[in-house]
This record gives structure tokens, C-alpha cells and sequence, in this order.
């Protein structure tokens, strides 16, 4: 639907090599969901919460977590455990971080299990989707980064909310 | 200066300045289609507003630069910077005129003659290459562009040097310039918004401040307070508009159509000071407008057509603005032909929206609202034939959407009216905080009518007919919706004390059942989340002040998904609104059971008389003696069954069962299914065709037998009468009832006959009094009030006036059970008020009259 027109802020994939050679890198925060490792980039980012009150809002979505209070602005919560089809997490755990991203004047909050750190990853690293991936995953999902050891998915903030 | 003109000043100032520039822009590229068009429209509105206020000398200049600048559009003329100057020389003219306006209200004296001559040569072609006008007015634009507000008067001057209009330019000088300024919507609507955050975050601080003890902040968070409720106030003001504003078209209109539709037509408007905010005056004024269009179009008849009907020539649109809390009450209603019921049910049967059965039992109320249905309307013939229609249903959309209902009061012959209440404002609602399934929400107060606390200690109950929970409030079932459910949380384990908000959603009104009640609270509606907009169940959400955020129910919302609107009507019509519930709680109106058994025709019994509606299951029926029994709440309740035989082989699974009881005694009667509840009058005839059955009357358009409560009691065994007096509450005392309704009769008796009093029954006043002269005694007297010949009033009177019967307890019993009417009635000499029907107040009455003073 949305895909072709928006990638947030930061710059697209489509482009690479193209308009903006100049910028080689994309930076991301880096955010772990269920243990898998994944990237929002940065410029798309408003603010990072730690653990919030949330209220709940039945007959939502199951992905809608609920909303949250950000300095009187109402942010809607996105699960993304449940986004991503992800298990739930344990009862013990200590709550869930909102990385706060704004669509269309709205504001909504991913809500990790951790938030990393802020990484400039260069363009030309990154590789397309594996074929195999998820469906889900493939749909929201600009690419792959290597880290390490780890994989890095390059998380679409506009796929990630296109929901219902 | 009146409004009206004021308005024009304003407007004409800033047309004036666009036209500066754009003259100026066409003089450069005179090829500008539409830059010229621009021009055009602008000067061309200013000639008409003028003609409209009178103002005949601007009109006139106006007039004459329009000539110009039209054969400039048409292309008949070449623009020329000389026909351009001479413009530029006309529009100053006006500008002096409208400068001389502001200071005095009215347009000063002065002579245009040359500049209209030069004007109209230019028009004419002949003097377009001419210096000779053009030279004088070429001047003009110099002296025009730098000094602003003292210069234009005197620019007036020049083209034809008048003499007179440079008399003007003192009282435009000495007046500063109109003390409005225009604003653009998005600057005052960003600012309610930030005022709205502002006062939001003052909640929040005053909180906090009152959790801590540390006080160097209380002093400047009062102040701060203030300020912020000040400054929230006044943002406010900014918005609100008087209604009259979205009014100011309609006499026009009105006008317009009574001349084309060959009507006389007479517009009132009240209340048109009556302000509200500006962004609910744009919504409504489209709607309004259309509502007085089909008054005029539809609801008012011909001069002929109403002088046949004996009614004045002229008919009457009454437009009427009110505030009641914090809401607007609009009323437009005409003194035309009203709404043809009989049309519409023709109509909502060709189109399928209800079946014939369901529109017989339908109040007419419920069939004049089938014109706000969409798709209702759109049949050209409905408009021609059955009077409205016409986008009622956008109407009633549009009105909900900002969270106002619509009513529609229609009398056949009489006329029509549309009562519209809508909230002050859109931006902060008082609310309900209410708590179910352990979330909080809030439900805007405005279709709020009561809450009720259910299933405590004396509290009413709630009750079920089949899987629907209803609660008997006053006389009325009102029909519920869990909150829980509805919004599928977990709902805690027991039901056993909630709250009911009683809410009405145009004619209907339907409980909500949640677990807890907070508070009010003034609250900021915010537009949910784009992701969450097919939750209808919302209408926003908002943030409390203790800072979480919180989901805002719409009423609307609710009673779509519960079918709440769309039922055929409980007789929910009847309470409309707390101002007509006084007037309307007639005590012929009863509710009603209407329910099957044995034969086709459907039954009825008072509501009042049943005290529980239960399903009871097949393999719990036991047989004792060949008759029915089941074992409910721990005793045994005999069951009679309806249809005069009871097999349990044939029995359906689960046995519908309406439970009578008294004390700790129960009867349970065995029926095929239950129908419905209806208000009804009551007319009965043929009293006493058949055993069981008071007689038959018609409810909804169907014969239905009246079920003689005594006669099914009885059959539940003799002993339901009380033989053991001994543990009765009345123990056998005796008490004169005196009704004047052999129904009513028949209800009362077996009612206190069956808690142990020992009823004697007299159809009139006389007759009581004849007994009292008899010389029999009783122990206490229940009386009509509404009675023929002497009523309750006047028999309470003559009894205490003296006789044997002076001191004894006296209880009113009447449907109308006002503040007035008790205290009419007490002063009269009644004890005690019971409504009718309320069979456990009457008993209770009885009780404490007796008890109290005499017998032991």
C-alpha cells in the first residue's frame, strides 16, 4: 500500500547507489524484540521511553497494545512481539521500553524488550531479504544486517504500523 | 454600527487590500484571465453587498468599475493603464466611504458623478485612450499606497475633486479601525489545543501537589491555576459564536421559498444571541439550514390548504436557541401538516425496513423516526407524498457525529418539530469515569439521564428475560448492556452490586451496566489512533488528571452494537427526556408482558404483578400429586400451567416461567414463550369471557387476553390467600379500597389480598362514604386519586373531616406520583402515596401505616 511512498525520514533503500550516494550510511537504534535484533532508523524515532503505564483498549487490534501518555500526547502502543508473531512475553519480565515513531502526525510506540545502542551501518552491507523469511517479517522488513555475530532486521516503521 | 455592517467592513477592508495588489498585477500582465476575474468577483461582491445594506453612493462607484472591468473579462476592451488608474481611482473612493462608515456608522455625503462619467467612458470605449479623465486619476494611486489608515479619505479627493466627500476624513480618522481582526481557525483551534494540554498538565501538577507536602509550590501552582482556568476561558470565548450567525441566511431563504412554492411564510427566531462554539456552528448550519428548507418545502401546507384546514394564511417556522447545561437545545418546528405516520408505513413497507407485525407495535413516535433512516428519503416520491425526508438521515449523521441527537415531535394537522441538542463544544466534555473489567472509561455526560446502583442491599435487582438482563426501573424494563462483555473483558466474578448508567440515545434509553463509578471530569476529546477508528465502541480518548490516558465510549456506538436502535421500541419514546417525563407518566399507561401460551393469541399481565422472569429447566419439573412443582431457592414453588395441562414428555427443554411472588411465597405460571414488554393504555372488553381472563384489548394491533392474576393465584392453591393469617403481614386486617378501574380492582385485591389484609372494594368515592355511614369499620382506606364524580382528593378531605373513619390511615394510590401531586395529596389528608403497580411500596405503606399508631 504505503511502501512505495514513504520509508520515514530516513533515507529509502530503493535509492542505494542512486540520489543520495553522498550518505553511505543509514543509522538505526538498535532494539531487541524476543531476542531477535532489529533496527529502527533513527531519524524516524521521536523519543525513547522506558517502562509506561499502559492503558488497554479493548476490541483493538491484538497487535494494539494499548496507549500511553507521552507529555500529553497520546501515543498508541504496538506490540511488537505480537507484530512479529512472537511469542508473549514472560510473566516476570520486567516491561517493555517504547521507541516512539510518528506516521501521519500520530504518534505510536514500539514496544522492545530492550533497546540497544545507536549504529551507523553502512548501505552497501546490507543484504535483501532471505527468500525463506517469514512472511510477516518479510513484509516489514527493508533488509538484513550482519553484526557480528548477530542478524539485524532493518525494520519498516510504515509496514510495522500498517495494521488492521 | 450593527452587525451586519460590520461584517461588511471587515470584509470589504481586506477585499479592498487584495484588490491593490491584484490591480496592480493586472496592470502588469493585463492577459491575466485570472487576475482580472479575481478583480471582478471582488468589486462585483462589494456592489452587492452594497446594494443589500443600502449603501447607494459606494454601490453606485462600485457599480460603474464593475461596468469596466467586465468588458475588460469579456474582452470587449483592451485593458489600459489609464482604464486600470481609474479603477484604482474608484476603489479609493470606496475606501474613503468605507473609512468614513467606521467612524460614523453611515455613508457620508459626497458626489461620484465625474468619477462614474470617466468610468463609464472608459466603458463605452470612447474616452479609453483619453487623457482627459485618465490624467486626475492617474494621481490617485501614488498617494493611495503609503499613508494607510488618515490617507484615503483624503484620496477620495482627487479624481473628481469632491468637495463634500473631503469633508469625511475626520470621523475616519478620529475612529481606530474596526476592533476585530480576522483569525484564521487553524491559530484559535491550535490554540484551544495547547490551552487544553496546559490545563491538562495543571491537573496533573495540582495532583502531585497534593500527594507532597512540599509547599513552596502551592502558592505559585494556585496562581498558576487560575491563570490557566483564565486563559482557558478566554480561548473559549474566542470560539463561541451566537447561533444567529448560521441563522443570518435563513430569512433570505425562507423568503425565497415562500415565493417560489407561493406560500406565506412568517420565520421566528429566539434566541439567536444563544452562543456556541464555532467549529459545532459550521457543523450544524448546513443541517439547520436544511431542516428549515424542508419546514418550508414540506412541512407547511398552501394558504388554500391551511385556510381549509382552519388554520391562519401564513404558516410559522420557529427557530429556537436555549442552553440547558452544557448543551444547546435548537428547535425548529413549523405549525404545518406533520408528519403522515400512515405515508411513512407504506413507505418503510415498501422498502422492507420493518415488517407489518413490527410496525403494529410500534408507537407512532418510533414510525416518525423511520425518516431519519438512510435511504429513507431518497425516493423522490416520499418527498412529494409523505411531506419530509429529504437527507433527515444526514441530518441525524451529522448531529451524532459531534455528539448532539435529533428528536423529531410530530402531530398529524398540527405541525412538526425538530428538537436538536447538541454540546456547547467539541473540545472539552464533561464526563462519567466509570470502571468495567477492571479498565476505566469515560462516557461523555451528555447522554447520560441516571444511575441507578443495582443488586445491593435494597437495591433493585437485575433480572433476565431469556439471556438479556433488564432492570425494572420505576415501571419501566430497561434493557442492558454489560459493559464487560460488550467491550470483552473479563468481568469479575460476582455480580453482586454494580451500576447501571441509564443513557438515552434519541428515543432510546438503555442501561450500561458497570462495575464501579468514579467521578466526573472535564476532559479534552482526542481523536483515536487512525488504526483504531473501526472501533465504533470510541468516540476519542482523552488523558485524566492523575495522567493516564483513557478511553471515551460512544453512547451511539454502543446502542448500534447492542441493536438498541434497532429495536421497535419498548415504549422508550415515553421518557424522552426528563422535561416530558413528568407530563408523561400517565397513570393509563401500564407496562405490560406480553408472552404465548396454549393458543396463538398473545397475553398479557401487568409487569408489576411478576416478580421474576425464569427460565426453569425440563429435568427439574417435578410432579407431586399430579401438579407441577420445582424446587427454587430452596423451597418448593408449585407451577400452574397456562394451557390448563402440563405433560412431561412434551415440555420443552427450558419452561418459560413468569414467578409471582409474595413473602416467602412463590407460584410460578407456566407459559410457551415471552413476547415482549410494551406500555399500553388499557382497555379491556368482554370482562371475564373465560376463566383466567380479565376480558381482551388491543395492543400493537393484535387482540390480546388480559390475564386475571387472581384466578391463576388461586390455582396455585388455597393457602397462597393467606389461611394461616397468623404469619401474614396484614393479619387479617380489613381495608377499603376504593378504584374506580374494575382492572385496577382486580389487580389490588389479590396483591394485598394475598399478603393477609382482608380487601373490601367499592368503585367509587360515594359508595365508600355510604359504607362509612353504614357503619362498617376498616383499619385503613387505599384510594384512587383520578376518579369520576368525587376523587381521591375530595373523598380524603371529606374523610377528614370528621366521621368514624378520621383518624385512619389513608393511601393514595395513583400512576402519578409527582413532588405536586404528593404534596396535593397530603395536604388533602393522605398518609402515604403509592404508585400503582408498585405492589411492594403498597404493602410496605401498609405496614408502617398500620403498625405505627393504632393496632398493635
Amino acid at each position: 500500500m504505503q511502501t512505495q511512498t514513504t520509508t520515514g525520514p530516513a533515507p529509502g533503500l530503493p535509492m542505494r547507489g542512486g540520489l543520495q550516494a553522498d550518505a553511505a550510511e543509514d543509522i538505526y537504534l538498535t532494539l531487541t524484540v524476543a531476542d531477535q535484533l532489529c533496527g529502527v532508523p533513527v531519524l524516524a524515532i521521536r523519543d525513547v521511553l522506558g517502562v509506561q503505564a499502559i492503558t488497554r483498549i479493548p476490541l483493538a487490534p491484538a497487535e494494539v497494545a494499548g496507549s500511553l501518555n507521552l507529555r500529553g500526547r497520546i501515543v498508541t502502543a504496538i506490540d511488537l512481539r505480537c507484530r512479529l508473531g512472537l511469542p508473549p512475553r514472560a510473566e516476570g519480565h520486567r516491561g517493555a521500553m517504547s521507541v516512539v515513531v510518528e506516521r501521519d502526525g500520530e504518534l505510536y510506540s514500539l514496544l522492545a524488550d530492550q533497546v540497544g545502542e545507536v549504529l551507523p551501518l553502512p548501505r552497501a552491507e546490507r543484504a535483501p531479504n532471505p527468500v525463506t523469511l517469514d512472511a510477516v517479517w518479510r513484509d516489514v522488513s527493508n533488509g538484513v544486517h550482519r553484526i557480528g555475530e548477530r542478524l539485524l532486521i532493518v525494520i519498516n516503521v510504515e509496514r510495522i504500523l500498517a495494521i488492521g | 454600527m450593527d452587525d451586519l455592517l460590520a461584517d461588511f467592513l471587515t470584509e470589504t477592508n481586506e477585499g479592498l487590500g487584495a484588490l491593490d495588489a491584484a490591480l496592480v498585477r493586472l496592470e502588469r500582465a493585463p492577459e491575466d484571465m485570472a487576475t482580472l476575474s479575481e478583480v471582478f468577483r471582488i468589486v462585483h461582491t462589494i456592489k452587492g453587498t452594497c446594494g443589500f445594506l443600502g449603501l447607494t453612493r459606494m454601490e453606485g462607484v462600485a457599480h460603474a468599475a464593475e461596468n469596466v472591468l467586465g468588458r475588460y473579462r469579456d474582452g470587449a476592451l483592451r485593458v489600459t493603464q489609464s482604464g486600470i488608474s481609474a479603477i484604482l481611482g474608484a476603489i479609493d473612493c470606496i475606501r474613503g466611504i468605507v473609512a468614513a462608515l467606521e467612524g460614523t456608522g453611515a455613508e457620508p455625503a459626497g458626489n461620484d458623478s465625474a468619477l462614474i462619467a470617466s468610468l463609464d467612458a472608459i466603458a463605452s470605449g470612447e474616452a479609453a485612450p483619453a487623457p482627459a479623465p485618465a490624467a486626475p486619476v492617474a494621481v490617485t494611486p501614488a498617494p493611495v499606497a503609503p499613508p494607510a489608515p488618515m490617507a484615503p479619505p483624503v484620496a477620495v479627493a482627487p479624481p473628481p475633486a469632491t468637495p463634500a466627500a473631503s469633508a469625511e476624513p475626520e470621523p475616519g480618522g478620529v475612529n481606530a479601525p474596526p476592533q476585530t481582526i480576522r483569525v484564521t481557525v487553524d491559530v484559535l483551534e491550535g490554540l484551544m489545543m495547547l490551552v487544553s494540554e496546559l490545563v491538562l498538565t495543571r491537573n496533573q501538577l495540582l495532583q502531585l501537589s497534593r500527594n507532597g507536602t512540599d509547599s513552596a509550590f502551592a502558592v505559585p501552582l494556585q496562581r498558576l491555576s487560575h491563570i490557566t482556568s483564565d486563559l482557558q476561558e478566554g480561548v473559549m470565548k474566542t470560539r463561541m459564536q451566537p447561533i444567529g450567525n448560521a441563522w443570518a441566511k435563513l430569512p433570505r431563504l425562507v423568503r425565497d421559498l415562500g415565493v417560489e412554492l407561493g406560500k406565506k411564510i412568517e420565520l421566528e427566531m429566539r434566541g439567536a444571541e444563544t452562543e456556541l462554539d464555532r467549529q459545532v456552528l459550521e457543523l450544524i448550519k448546513d443541517p439547520l439550514t436544511h431542516m428549515v428548507r424542508n419546514s418550508a418545502d414540506h412541512g407547511l401546507e398552501t394558504p388554500e390548504q391551511r385556510i381549509a384546514a382552519g388554520k391562519p394564511e401564513a404558516g410559522r417556522i420557529m427557530l429556537n436557541a436555549s442552553h440547558e447545561g452544557g448543551h444547546i437545545i435548537i428547535e425548529i418546528a413549523d405549525d404545518g401538516r406533520g408528519l403522515n405516520a400512515e405515508r411513512i408505513r407504506q413507505k418503510v413497507l415498501a422498502q422492507g425496513l420493518a415488517t407489518e407485525a413490527e410496525l403494529a407495535t410500534m408507537p407512532e413516535r418510533e414510525i416518525q423516526r423511520f425518516i431519519f433512516r438512510a435511504g429513507f428519503s431518497t425516493a423522490a416520491a416520499v418527498t412529494a407524498v409523505s411531506g419530509r425526508g429529504v437527507g433527515m438521515d444526514v441530518v441525524k449523521t451529522n448531529m451524532e457525529r459531534i455528539g448532539g441527537t435529533i428528536e423529531v415531535r410530530s402531530k398529524e394537522g398540527r405541525g412538526t418539530a425538530f428538537v436538536v441538542k447538541i454540546p456547547l463544544t467539541l473540545a472539552i466534555v464533561s464526563a462519567l469515569i466509570v470502571e468495567a473489567g477492571g479498565e476505566r472509561f469515560a462516557i461523555p455526560q451528555i447522554g447520560v439521564v441516571e444511575l441507578v446502583r443495582v443488586g445491593g442491599e435494597g437495591a433493585p435487582q437485575l433480572e433476565r428475560i431469556k439471556d438479556s438482563a433488564v432492570l425494572r426501573l420505576r415501571d419501566r424494563l430497561l434493557p442492558l448492556v454489560n459493559l464487560s462483555g460488550l467491550l470483552h473483558l473479563e468481568s469479575p466474578a460476582t455480580e453482586e452490586s454494580a451500576f447501571v448508567v441509564v443513557t438515552q440515545v434519541g428515543p432510546h434509553v438503555f442501561g450500561i451496566i458497570v462495575d464501579r463509578v468514579f467521578d466526573t471530569e472535564e476532559i479534552v476529546v482526542k481523536p483515536v489512533a487512525p488504526i483504531l477508528r473501526h472501533v465504533t465502541m470510541f468516540s476519542g480518548n482523552t488523558i485524566l488528571g492523575d495522567g493516564s490516558v483513557i478511553m471515551i465510549l460512544d453512547p451511539n456506538g454502543i446502542a448500534r452494537a447492542t441493536g438498541v436502535g434497532a429495536e421497535s421500541g419498548e415504549g422508550e419514546a415515553e421518557r424522552d427526556g426528563k422535561r416530558q417525563a413528568a407530563a408523561q407518566r400517565s397513570d393509563q399507561r401500564t407496562a405490560l408482558l406480553l408472552f404465548r401460551a396454549g393458543d396463538a393469541t398473545p397475553k398479557a399481565v401487568p409487569l408489576g404483578l411478576i416478580a421474576r422472569l425464569e427460565d426453569v429447566e425440563r429435568e427439574r419439573i417435578e410432579n407431586a400429586g399430579g401438579r407441577p412443582l420445582v424446587q427454587y431457592r430452596g423451597k418448593l414453588m408449585p407451577l400452574v400451567p397456562l394451557s390448563g395441562h402440563w405433560d412431561q414428555s412434551t415440555a420443552p427443554e427450558r419452561q418459560p416461567v413468569l414467578v409471582f411472588s409474595d413473602g416467602d411465597r412463590t407460584m410460578g405460571l407456566m407459559v410457551d414463550e415471552i413476547l415482549d414488554v410494551v406500555e399500553e393504555h388499557m382497555a379491556i372488553d368482554g370482562a371475564g369471557e373465560r376463566p383466567g381472563f380479565l376480558g381482551t384489548t388491543v395492543i400493537g394491533g393484535k387482540v390480546t387476553e388480559m390475564l386475571d392474576t387472581a384466578w391463576w393465584l388461586r390455582q396455585a392453591g388455597e393457602d397462597w390467600f393467606g389461611h394461616d393469617a397468623e404469619h401474614q403481614a396484614g393479619g387479617g386486617r380489613r381495608i377499603l379500597l376504593v378504584e374506580d378501574s374494575a382492572f385496577f380492582r382486580n389487580l389490588v385485591i389479590p396483591a394485598i389480598g394475598a399478603a393477609g389484609y382482608d380487601v373490601t372494594a367499592v368503585a367509587n368515592a360515594e359508595e365508600a362514604l355510604r359504607l362509612r355511614e353504614a357503619g362498617l369499620g376498616f383499619d385503613a382506606i387505599i384510594s384512587d386519586i383520578a376518579m369520576p364524580g368525587m376523587d381521591g382528593i375530595a373523598l380524603a378531605r371529606a374523610l377528614r373531616e370528621g366521621g368514624a373513619w378520621r383518624d385512619l390511615p389513608l393511601i393514595a394510590l395513583t400512576g402519578r406520583a409527582e413532588p405536586a401531586d404528593i404534596e396535593r395529596g397530603r395536604a388533602a389528608g393522605f398518609t402515604d402515596y403509592v404508585a400503582k403497580f408498585d405492589r411492594a411500596a403498597l404493602l410496605e405503606s401498609l405496614r408502617q401505616c398500620l403498625s405505627a399508631p393504632v393496632v398493635g
